[in-house]
């Protein structure tokens, strides 16, 4: 197990890259304090739990603090804001840097006052000793902090804490509440241009002709744009950029690749092209024992990010130099592919974070800075905002992997699990931008000289990608799990919140209880069995409590059930217990989730994680599947892709465990797979019937239940 | 071809040139500078852009200009009194009802109507009438809290 004396002793990646105590803080004569982070606020809250750090740090009020967004001139490079390591990597910098800072003003204060040490007091940023004052904001200057981040400065005891830990409000939520502009989506800059994308077919294999001379003549607009396959257009009012796309889609005529295979699931068995044992453990004894083996197989659809508001971008080229706001969660990476796809230099490029709808992985954010970037060569230095519209935002943005899996297992005669074996078939999880020769980014694809399209990649394990959680954390003395990589891409793939762990712990967690019911053993009790980490016990247990599960009264069609991992195996804990009734459709009534996330930062800010984790994730297991036709993506609108209503959202109970000697880790992707594992569990519970394919959809439970009658 | 248009906005008096056709939400976002109201999907289904007209909630994307004049428009901004917030905003403040908040805007538009006819709904009746409104964060639960906070305080 980590502990905060370990961690203590690797310098984070974060540091390593950003080494100047200057990169992460600038204290001003006004009282404030400017903290810079390299990760951005995408919706869950992170610039308030790194304020809280910083605060609790420096000893000051969390209200000084200023969060500045990032920005490739100004901010620290941390990468990308995803994989929930904003707090383990920016938190655990911030943390040393303010610390050190703290420190180092201590010593000019100090000195200022002429005292020793000992004799301080210290309130706020004020500095009294033998009735004499001065302030961190007095002390201050560039100088102190052009140094490197070093390790010696003591950090506070979380015993201490009087910031971190308690529950703080989002500094983001007033003007998003109050309707104040606030989204990247609401700047308007002076000048500023319209722009749109006439995009073509999802398999688009190049522009055969283009009719643009109606839309020409249309009052209002400014530029069609037009390199190779890309097409857009620029128009004074952003409803004549619309009118303008709508006519020029018309006006298009494209050449077409292969339509997607119809079969997904069974296709993807067919191409693997690499085959990859990611863990092996022999016991040829407990093997031995085997009386009773099982296998069953798992599908997970291609799943859309559907964010409610569409990408966006603006960007301005003014005197060869371009600047770019985006939502993007890796600024450093789509700086580099935006060189990379216009043939600029980096430093002749500068990205500024802007809030976006809530992002829940790799969308169409970069793609739509390349569109706004493209289309600003033609605006005469004037900015240009593009935004998606929703029909482009379902076809292009990139989706979420579609898995198969199959599970083998055998028994032994007092119910013990002596061999598993996991297999999983998958397109890779990860085609951001920043990491491959050609630029991630799709209108580069689609250009007089094309770029190649990336294939998307798995990252490698312990975190891993397709593979995330595939390793079972139960002790078993025998498994063996095998990654299928399928690199051929019949749609765009990349990271979507919790990437092959949904799937993963989906897959493992059903068929735990099928084990557990062919030994007739209770589920819980069947995982505690195969289950050493106390703290995974622990969430099991206080789930398990919570839900009073003993206490079920059966009923018919109605069921319950549960599902649990560790999030990457390195992260959260978390474990779930779902209560459905199955009528006409699957209604959850009930979530009640346990989650260790270490130390916690903002209460209030990880039940919300996982209280709308677990929400998106019910969403998906009932609800959701991308539709594929002959042209590629079928499901380009919200008919065509419904989400969970509001009449539909289930209960949601979350239990914290606070574990304040345990370094902190992140919420955001806790609970999807043990919340679409306790989901499935249930739904087997209240129809004696095994669901394996998701989504779970009126449809897919009638037909299950016709074939077993 | 574009016609002058007065409309009544938040109790103000407006007037813009636009195409007939022109959807609200561009006349209220652009023209008017009111942002809150945000573009969703286009044709109704996802309740971002909702406004008031004449009370009712519709969508402000697929109203166009010629069908609103001489109604009355209330967007998010025209719910709070100058800088006094309306009851439904501080609501959503005390429980931290968002996650991204992009469609809070068109919620707190449905709520304001569903508590002009409802002093006192029920968990189920604020579900009802915030149906038309996607959520796509999670923070259903949250907000329909916030909604019985908003009709009991």
């Amino acid at each position: 197990m980590n502990t905060v004396a370990e961690t203590r002793l690797k310098r984070p990646a974060s540091l390593e890259k950003n080494p100047r105590l200057s990169q992460w803080l600038h204290v001003h004569r006004d009282g404030t304090v400017s903290i810079y982070s390299g990760k951005v606020e995408i919706g869950q809250g992170i610039l308030t739990a790194l304020a809280q750090i910083a605060a609790e740090e420096l000893g000051i009020a969390v209200e000084r603090i200023r969060m500045v967004p990032a920005d490739t001139a100004l901010s620290p490079d941390e990468g990308v804001t995803s994989g929930s390591l904003s707090i383990q990597d920016s938190g655990v910098a911030l943390r040393r840097a303010c610390a050190q800072a703290r420190t180092l003003l201590l010593e000019r204060a100090t000195a200022r006052l002429g005292v020793s040490g000992g004799d301080l007091r210290v309130e706020d940023g004020s500095v009294h000793a033998a009735g004499r004052s001065t302030s961190f904001w007095e002390c201050a200057d560039d100088a102190l902090f052009d140094r490197d981040v070093e390790e010696t400065a003591a950090l506070r005891s979380p015993r201490d804490y009087r910031v971190v830990g308690k529950p703080a409000p989002r500094r983001d939520l007033p003007d998003k509440i109050a309707g104040r502009p606030r989204f990247i989506q609401d700047m308007a800059l002076p000048g500023m241009l319209y722009g749109r994308v006439v995009r073509p077919p999802h398999n688009f294999a190049g522009l055969i002709s283009l009719d643009d001379s109606k839309v020409k003549s249309m009052p209002g607009l400014a530029a069609i744009v037009r390199d190779g396959g890309f097409v857009g257009v620029l128009a004074e009012r952003e409803d004549v950029a619309i009118s303008a796309q709508r006519a020029l889609r018309l006006a298009a005529s494209w050449r077409e690749a292969d339509p997607p295979p119809r079969d997904v699931h069974t296709w993807l068995k067919e191409h693997a092209a690499e085959h990859r044992v990611i863990s092996e453990k022999e016991n040829a004894d407990a093997r031995s024992r085997a009386t009773r083996a099982l296998e069953a197989s798992y599908t997970k659809p291609f799943l859309s990010h559907a964010s409610i508001g569409p990408s966006c971008a603006i960007a301005q080229i003014d005197d060869g130099k371009l600047a770019v706001w985006t939502h993007s969660q890796g600024i450093f990476n789509l700086r580099r592919d935006l060189a990379l796809a216009l043939g600029m230099r980096e430093d002749a490029i500068v990205v500024r974070h802007a809030e976006g709808a809530g992002c829940y992985g790799h969308n169409g954010a970069d793609d739509a800075a390349l569109d706004a970037a493209l289309l600003a060569r033609a605006a005469r230095g004037r900015p240009v905002q593009v935004q998606w519209m929703r029909d482009d935002e379902f076809a292009w943005a990139p989706c979420g992997p579609a898995m198969a899996l199959s599970l083998r297992a055998a028994l032994d005669a007092h119910g013990g699990i002596v061999d598993w074996e996991h297999e999983l078939w998958s397109n890779g999880h990860s085609s951001r931008p920043g990491r491959a020769d050609d630029p991630a980014l799709l209108a580069a694809w689609h250009l007089a000289r094309p770029h190649k399209r990336p294939s998307a990649i798995n990252m490698p394990l312990p975190a891993g990608a397709a593979d995330r959680n595939a390793v079972p954390i139960y002790d078993f003395p025998s498994q063996r799990v095998v990654n299928h990589y399928v690199r051929e891409m019949p749609v765009r793939t990349s990271a979507l919140r919790s990437l092959g762990a949904y799937a993963n712990v989906f897959a493992i967690e059903s068929f735990m209880d099928e084990l557990a019911q062919t030994a007739g053993i209770d589920p819980i009790a069947f995982r505690l069995r195969h289950l050493k980490d106390p703290r995974g016990r622990a969430v099991i247990e206080a789930a398990a409590w919570r839900a009073e599960w003993d206490r079920w009264k059966p009923a018919e069609g109605r069921g319950h059930g549960i599902g649990f991992a560790r999030y990457k195996n390195l992260g959260a804990y978390c474990a779930a217990v779902a209560e459905v009734e199955v009528g006409h459709d699957v209604r959850v009534e009930r979530l009640i989730l346990a989650v260790d996330v270490g130390l916690v930062i903002n209460p209030d800010g990880v039940i919300n994680q996982i209280e709308g984790g677990a929400i998106q994730s019910t969403s998906w297991t009932l609800k959701e599947q991308v539709k594929l036709g002959a042209r590629g993506i079928a499901s380009l609108g919200w008919e065509d892709y419904p989400i969970l209503k509001f009449s539909e959202a289930p209960v949601v109970e979350v239990e914290l465990i606070d574990r304040p000697e345990l370094p902190a880790v992140g919420a955001g992707e806790a609970a999807q797979g043990p919340t679409a594992a306790a989901i499935a569990n249930a739904v087997a519970h209240a129809l004696g019937l095994r669901m394996r394919d998701l989504p779970l959809t009126h449809e897919r439970i009638a037909a299950a239940i016709s074939q077993s009658t | 071809m574009a016609e002058h248009f007065r409309l009544t906005v938040n109790g103000n008096e407006s007037e813009l040139e636009a195409s007939p056709d022109t959807p609200l939400l561009y006349a209220l976002r652009n023209d008017l500078g009111l942002k809150g109201t945000r573009f969703g999907c286009g044709n109704g289904q996802c309740g971002a852009c909702f406004v008031l007209i004449d009370g009712h909630p519709a969508p402000a994307c697929d109203t166009p200009l010629w069908s609103v004049a001489g109604k009355i428009i209330t967007t998010v901004e025209g719910l709070s009194k100058g800088r006094e917030l309306h009851p439904l905003h501080n609501a959503f403040l005390a429980e931290q009802a968002a996650q991204c908040g992009y469609c809070t805007s068109g919620i707190l538009i449905s709520a304001a109507a569903l508590l002009a006819k409802n002093l006192r709904p029920t968990e189920r009746e604020v579900r009802e009438a915030l149906d038309r409104n996607l959520c796509r964060c999670g923070s259903h639960n949250r907000m329909v809290r916030a909604v019985l906070r908003a009709a009991r305080e």
